[in-house]
């Protein structure tokens, strides 16, 4: 499943998709982004609380799919530029993370 | 051997935020030299603990990356604290950073194993009071 069809399967709130057809082929979950950059996947949909400026480059680093911020967190417009400047696809849902996560494996069949 | 290709960077240590900038950046070059993305996924995350870690404990220092046609080495050099025990910095979990890091999600005694974990080598030079420099190598 891509990016852009998780978010119209979930009605997940989009802060920026710049890579829409990203396809999706895993998850993972976590709030430490060394760890979460030592154990996230490439293609992973990586759902978190954390929103400072260093998600942006952890995502890009760990090369996942999309982040989608659980709990509906509050995260700076600034945030979500860099994202975007980096083709970094910011998702948002007001699910806390685990039923975040049950609804995003579901969706993709992981 | 041919010459490789170097890439130099200072590293701010006040800047928190930005720490990772010179690793994006080496991500990118890499990605346009058209490097296997398995290799550049592993240098840049390599280089990017090793980054946060001089912003967190040296005040910033200077990275250098040398792209050669077998291997991508990584050196990252400060003029920090050093570490007084490495085989103890080595072990996950083990972690000196301050509450106001680990409030943002580093300092959780990743950083080194994970800088082991991802490359074909790493060697440690630290002396206390003086600095630390670690070399990575990435066999591509």
């Amino acid at each position: 499943m891509t990016v852009k069809e998780l978010t119209e399967a979930l009605s997940l709130e989009v802060l920026t998709m710049p890579e829409p057809d990203r396809e999706i082929t895993g998850g993972y979950a976590g709030d430490l982004l060394s760890w979460v950059m030592g154990r996230a996947r490439s293609g992973d949909a990586w759902v978190t609380i954390m929103t400072n400026m260093n998600v942006v480059a952890v995502a890009s680093l760990a090369d996942t799919a999309c982040v989608v911020i659980a709990e509906a967190a509050e995260i700076d417009a600034g945030i979500v530029e860099r994202a975007e400047s980096q083709g970094i696809n910011l998702l948002r849902s007001a699910d806390p993370i685990f039923a975040a996560c049950s609804r995003i494996a579901a969706a993709c069949g992981l | 051997m041919t010459e490789g290709i170097r890439f130099h960077y200072d590293v701010d240590g006040d800047n928190f935020t930005s720490a990772g900038e010179a690793s994006v950046n080496v991500k990118k070059k890499l990605r346009q030299m058209g490097f296997d993305p398995d290799v550049i996924r592993r240098v840049s995350i390599a280089m990017y603990e090793g980054e946060i870690n001089m912003v967190i404990h040296a005040d910033g220092g200077e990275a250098d990356v040398e792209v050669l046609s077998d291997k991508i080495i990584i050196t990252l050099a400060d003029k920090g604290p050093g570490i007084p025990d490495i085989e103890q910095a080595m072990q996950e979990g083990f972690s000196t950073a301050p509450d106001n890091i680990r409030s943002l999600g580093f300092g959780a005694g990743m950083g080194l194993p994970n800088m082991k974990r991802y490359t074909d080598s790493l060697e440690i030079e630290s002396e206390v009071g003086v600095g630390t420099t670690v070399r990575m190598t990435v066999n591509v």
